[in-house]
């Protein structure tokens, strides 16, 4: 029986190490496209090797000391009933782990700071913003610098950051475009901000990676990456070509229901900020936060604000804040 | 007036239209029947209703438990095999999406608050009265409502899948999802309900524990001498005593929502549903370690047991399992890295989930480090040990992965996610209590299970969890979100899917095989000659197996951490036999109907809050206040065994002991 859980488990772990280390197309995470997956990766790398420099010696041990010990005739290892203790040993065995933990903490909280999401990329080209707002089983993306807007279909332009403003009409969701970079959760009632890019030109999967009800499987969309020229070009077909998203058009999109790729070469002003506003006045009014105006709220919804919640005064400063200290140190890559 | 009701059951009541569920309805009807029928043709309802429906005997509440867990884990792995179906097979609908959302929420809410939980407190019963020298726990009515009550909450939840609905909103039920605007049906209700009524078992069950180590011991055994499993379980129970009202709280303002219309996590009018995700997690991830440290427990047990040496390390081990309890409660929002929250607020998780391995990682040590100069066999309780140190090795070593934020963006709600937490919690807890029941279990029923249907089972289990669950980490690689009921075939994920599935039938095989182990080795009875069947070393193998009513003839005297061991050590170094104290009359407490009759009441009231009928709730209500009265007002609860009948059982057993 010892025989085959030795020979199994280094086998098990090298599948393991086999289908982690396999850079086929096919695993999304790590073979990014962008320098926020990129990053992403590297981490995942380090952490694995980090663990890894503690977790195979077990394993190692594990197997050696339950062969050499195991009660046989002939196996003449030494015997000590007794022997319970040993505060050297302890120490050892304490203080790895503790020396482990601290490094992947130190490394972990670089990396935390570094990949905020919602800190800017640094580059030489203005961002493109992209509002996000996940909807009973689709996605809308509005694009409000070029008044067009998809459900369930992004397009980008290579090479520029996007800044993505995230929020959701009902049900928590998640942004998820596994080669560009991690996730955010578009949560009703509020604006997320998540930057990403694509260095490549090409299509990549996303996906809605939070449950949603229903249907919420068939929340997957395409994001095409082109040059910024073809983006241009796409942007123009889309305003020249495609229908407009009118309110009542945009009333049928929240209920429920499975659609297919769409494109508008417009929709109605202010709709995402009306999206995240819209659970607030109603019965919460006792919350309301006087006088600010949407375009006001709009600079402050970077991170997590929840404009239904709390006292807003509060929230402003805090985050106001916190938008200085990420602005101020820009991602280095 | 009757065409009415027809029609209300079964257009609203029952389930229709699902083959599935017909099927299951229908062989739930004929079990009924059949039981119905066994217990009255063998004349054995009198005897369910004395000596089981109201013991207060810790061992049988724990048997009960036990059983009760084995269905569960039944009905939770058939959902388990369903899902792995549809995700075999995409291109199929062989469950419909609603079905599926169902399936995969009753998977989880079952098997952590139905199958774990019950497992450990069966466990917990059967196993710290003895090995602290106890006759019974502190409060042994209390016990047996606690039982009660998880086994109708449980029993609640799960008719919601013939009558009324399953919830589908997933096990911890986000809301606005799981509030009325995303989920109108019942299953909520039940979810909520059914809930509800067991976690106050399970808060009662912890309170129970804590009291019974602290107060209970038997003389001489001071804290730093109890064995390492009642430290597991007392770290486990102070987790609970502070975890589950947080849980009870959350879900009923979650009711209060749905049924009273206020606003705490609606969309609308103020609510807001992070605050539930907060809550749900202040509760949820010290659940986790509610189960796991009883596990840890139990090996300890067993690895110092089967090495024929002394725990490594007993001051360290009891160290780890006190702040890994402790640390529990700081951990809560790296579930949810992705909310947002900041870098300040991320960074603080990750790095006090991390700690949390530093002292896992030490009890991993102090295993190894008893074994280490040891001599050790291996019987099935050993070989689900060793095979757990590996296998928690590497899901505590994901675990640390998922813990660091930014890689977590990556990982999170995908199925890297689903593997590690299955490697941690089929290859912590459910091989812990595994290797518990194997190893508890002559000591329960006096005869031990066939070793070698046992090391099929074993070895089936293995390989199966290793087939389903390593193909998953590698499609959260792949970007496959947990929750998908189909996907593209463009993704490739479907091969490693397939892999998948097949692991989880050899896991439903394996399954199978410990049922007719069980089967086996009651139809080939054998009794087992002593009640130390493992050559062990603590108390609860100095007694008979199974152990009488009262456990302990005599109350022991402790002196030494493997108390019974070293008694056995010192006799065969030719010691003198301890001279035996006159026996004295035993105080133990009256069996109660009022546990099982205030639970039946609970369930009347929460079916009746289900479906809002007022006609049900308040005769359930009113059943709940009488039976407390009723206990609050009887004085006749206790009685004491005579001096003779000891002596008589005493001698039937064979034992003087």
């Amino acid at each position: 029986m010892r025989r085959y859980i030795r020979v199994l488990t280094p086998l098990l772990i090298m599948l393991m190490a086999v289908l982690l280390s396999g850079c086929g197309e096919q695993y999304l995470v790590l073979d990014p496209k962008g320098p926020i997956g990129e990053s992403q990766k590297d981490l995942i790398y380090i952490t694995t090797i980090l663990c890894l420099v503690i977790v195979v010696p077990v394993l190692i041990l594990t197997g050696y000391i339950v062969w050499r010990y195991r009660d046989k005739k002939g196996n003449n290892a030494p015997y000590q009933p007794n022997w319970n203790h040993s505060t050297k040993l302890e120490i050892i065995w304490w203080s790895i782990p503790i020396v482990i933990i601290a490094i992947l903490a130190i490394v972990t909280a670089k990396y935390t700071y570094e990949l905020e999401p919602s800190k800017p990329i640094a580059s030489a080209k203005a961002p493109i913003t992209i509002e996000v707002t996940s909807l009973d089983w689709k996605w809308l993306f509005t694009y409000p610098e070029e008044g067009i807007s998809t459900v369930n279909y992004l397009q980008i332009p290579e090479g520029t950051p996007i800044q993505f403003r995230l929020t959701s009409d009902t049900a928590m969701n998640s942004f998820w475009i596994p080669q560009l970079g991690g996730q955010i959760y578009t949560m009703s009632g509020m604006a997320m901000t998540l930057y990403l890019q694509a260095d490549e030109i090409g299509n990549y999967y996303g996906s809605g990676a939070n449950f949603t009800g229903e249907h919420f499987a068939q929340m997957t969309f395409n994001v095409k990456t082109t040059s910024e020229d073809d983006y241009k070009a796409w942007v123009q077909e889309v305003k020249t070509t495609a229908p407009a998203l009118t309110q009542e058009g945009f009333e049928k999109l929240t209920e429920p229901s499975v659609e297919t790729v769409q494109s508008f070469s417009s929709f109605p002003e202010g709709l995402f900020q009306k999206v995240v506003m819209q659970y607030i006045g109603e019965g919460g009014s006792a919350h309301h936060h006087g006088g600010s105006t949407a375009a006001e709220e709009d600079t402050n919804m970077d991170h997590d604000m929840d404009m239904s919640d709390t006292d807003m005064k509060d929230m402003d400063g805090m985050d106001m804040n916190h938008d200085q200290e990420t602005s101020t140190n820009q991602h280095s890559h | 007036m009757f065409q009415n009701l027809i029609d209300f059951l079964l257009n609203d009541f029952f389930i229709t239209g699902d083959p599935l569920i017909l099927g299951a309805q229908v062989s739930i009807g004929l079990s009924m029947v059949a039981v119905v029928f066994a217990l009255t043709y063998f004349k054995k309802w009198r005897w369910l209703w004395t000596e089981w429906l109201t013991t207060v005997d810790h061992k049988r509440i724990g048997i009960m438990y036990i059983i009760a867990s084995i269905l569960m884990l039944f009905r939770g792995g058939v959902d388990a095999l369903l899902m792995r179906v549809q995700l075999a097979v995409p291109q199929v609908e062989f469950l419909h999406a609603d079905h599926y959302n169902a399936i995969f929420t009753t998977h989880g809410v079952i098997m952590i608050l139905f199958m774990a939980m019950p497992l450990m407190f069966g466990l917990f019963n059967i196993v710290v009265p003895l090995q602290i020298g106890a006759r019974d726990v502190a409060y042994p009515f209390l016990n047996s409502l606690s039982f009660w009550m998880f086994f109708f909450g449980a029993m609640l939840f799960n008719v919601s899948f013939v009558i009324g609905g399953s919830p589908d909103a997933g096990w911890l039920a986000y809301p606005p999802l799981s509030e009325l605007s995303g989920s109108p049906g019942l299953g909520q209700d039940f979810y909520i309900w059914g809930i509800q009524i067991s976690g106050i078992g399970s808060l009662a069950t912890g309170i129970n524990f804590v009291v019974t180590i602290l107060k209970m011991r038997a003389p001489g055994m001071k804290l730093m001498k109890m064995p390492m499993f009642v430290w597991s379980v007392l770290s486990s129970c102070i987790t609970i005593m502070f975890a589950f009202p947080i849980l009870t709280v959350t879900l009923f303002l979650l009711f209060i929502d749905r049924y009273f219309g206020a606003h705490f996590f609606t969309l609308d009018g103020g609510g807001n549903p992070m605050m539930y995700i907060n809550l749900i997690w202040m509760w949820g991830h010290p659940e986790v370690y509610i189960v796991i440290l009883p596990a840890f427990g139990i090996f300890s047990e067993i690895v110092s047991a089967f090495s024929k040496k002394k725990l490594f390390g007993y001051k360290s081990m009891v160290f780890a399992l006190m702040s890994i309890s402790f640390f529990s409660f700081f951990t809560w929002a790296h579930h949810f890295f992705t909310m947002g929250s900041g870098a300040n607020v991320n960074a603080f998780f990750a790095v006090t989930t991390m700690l949390i391995a530093i002292p896992t990682g030490v009890k991993v040590f102090n295993w190894l480090f008893t074994m280490f100069r040891g001599k050790l066999t291996f019987p099935t309780p050993m070989l689900w040990t060793i095979a757990f140190i590996p296998c928690f090795v590497v899901g505590g070593m994901t675990g640390v992965m998922l813990s660091v934020a930014p890689a977590d963006f990556q990982f999170h709600n995908s199925y890297f996610l689903i593997a590690h937490f299955h490697q941690v919690l089929i290859g912590g807890v459910v091989f812990g209590y595994f290797a518990g029941l194997y190893y508890w279990w002559p000591k329960m029923f006096g005869f031990k299970l066939h070793e070698g249907l046992g090391k099929w089972a074993f070895w089936l289990w293995n390989i199966g969890f290793y087939v389903c669950f390593m193909p998953q980490y590698a499609l959260g690689l792949m970007g496959m979100t947990r929750r998908f009921n189909e996907y593209n075939f463009d993704m490739g994920w479907q091969p490693l899917n397939v892999v998948s599935t097949v692991g989880a039938f050899i896991m439903g095989l394996a399954f199978l095989f410990q049922v007719w182990q069980i089967a086996h080795s009651i139809k080939f009875y054998k009794k087992e000659p002593t009640g130390d069947s493992w050559d062990g070393r603590t108390l609860e193998w100095s007694i008979p197996s199974p152990a009488p009513l009262y456990n302990f003839a005599r109350v022991p005297v402790v002196d030494s951490e493997d108390a019974w061991w070293e008694e056995k050590q010192r006799l065969a170094n030719g010691g003198k036999p301890k001279p035996l104290a006159p026996l004295e009359p035993i105080h133990m407490p009256k069996n109660s109907a009022i546990p099982f009759l205030i639970s039946v009441s609970f369930f009347v009231m929460g079916f009746g809050f289900v479906w809002d009928w007022k006609w049900m709730i308040i005769p359930g209500a009113i059943g709940v206040a009488i039976c407390m009265l009723a206990r609050s007002f009887s004085y006749d609860t206790d009685y004491y065994i005579p001096v003779d009948e000891i002596e008589r059982t005493e001698a039937a057993l064979g034992g003087t002991k």
